[in-house]
């Protein structure tokens, strides 16, 4: 039973992982490609670590695969705010149908 | 010095079940190793240790995580609709919110909620004045409240619960 759910969990997280990299490559700008790259790899990554656990239970490899999950959550989402504001700061621009820029505002002040 | 002994214990357990299943030798190390932590950088980890006594913030943290999860579920699945839709349906830009939260950990967890959650990125933080500048990927109001009330507030109220 836990295998069967286990397998679903790694399909449903390479379905994710895969839907990050289509974003990588379709969307037009960093800061779009940063949003797929983030949302879609951490769940992804997230899923696939934990029908990991499902496959392997409370053993040695099951608990780091659950403390692996934890970190990625924690941190995925702080290097993706360093990303961006260090892309806008280093002046990478936005992509040119983008419709309003308060923090280039802000920042020019 | 509460401080230090919520570190050790938090980093013990960190490498108890990282050398799961445990024996005598990583036992007596990772109680070294923890204590040597703590007492370094023991002070810098919590500021309020009061606030770890209060029950009821720890309910607000279970009905966070289910939330946040389901918010995590519903951005990948609107990701995964914009790229594999032909024309990619994108109307990107940076906007700014409000937000009254002040604590360091409550900032940090609203922008990463934030960043996990649909069409929403956090790019900066302006601490003095309590903004957020929010990369949305499909701007539906450029309007500071608006933009607020839209997606701010889904998290700021537990939050606001949980960590100040």
């Amino acid at each position: 039973m836990n295998e069967v759910l286990g397998t679903v969990f790694i399909v449903i997280g390479l379905a994710f992982d895969f839907f990050g990299c289509l974003g990588l490559v379709r969307l037009p700008d960093v800061y779009n490609r940063l949003q797929a790259a983030t949302k879609c790899v951490t769940l992804g990554t997230c899923g696939i670590l934990f029908g990991l656990f499902l496959f392997r239970g409370f053993t040695a490899a099951g608990l780091k695969a659950l403390l692996c999950l934890i970190f990625i959550i924690l941190t995925a989402p702080v290097s993706a705010h360093a990303l961006a504001r260090g892309a806008y700061i280093s002046g990478v621009k936005l992509w040119d149908k983008s419709v309003v820029d308060k923090y280039g505002e802000d920042i020019s002040k | 010095m509460k401080s230090k002994i919520l570190l050790f214990v938090l980093g013990f357990f960190v490498w108890a079940l990282l050398v799961w299943p445990p024996d005598i030798q990583h036992i007596i190390i990772g109680i070294l190793i923890a204590f040597l932590v703590s007492s370094i950088t023991g002070d810098l980890f919590v500021k309020r240790p009061s606030l770890f006594t209060d029950f009821k913030r720890y309910l607000w943290f279970g009905y966070y995580v289910p939330l946040f999860i389901w918010e995590c579920i519903k951005a990948n699945i609107d990701v995964a609709y914009r790229v594999s839709h032909p024309d990619v349906p994108i109307k990107p830009g940076i906007v700014k919110v409000k937000t009254n939260l002040k604590s360091d950990t409550g900032l940090t967890f609203l922008a990463n909620s934030i960043t996990l959650t649909p069409g929403t990125m956090c790019v900066d933080i302006d601490r003095e004045n309590g903004f957020l500048y929010i990369h949305w990927i499909y701007v539906k109001d450029k309007d500071i409240e608006k933009a607020t009330k839209l997606i701010v507030e889904t998290f700021e109220n537990i939050l606001k619960r949980i960590f100040e």
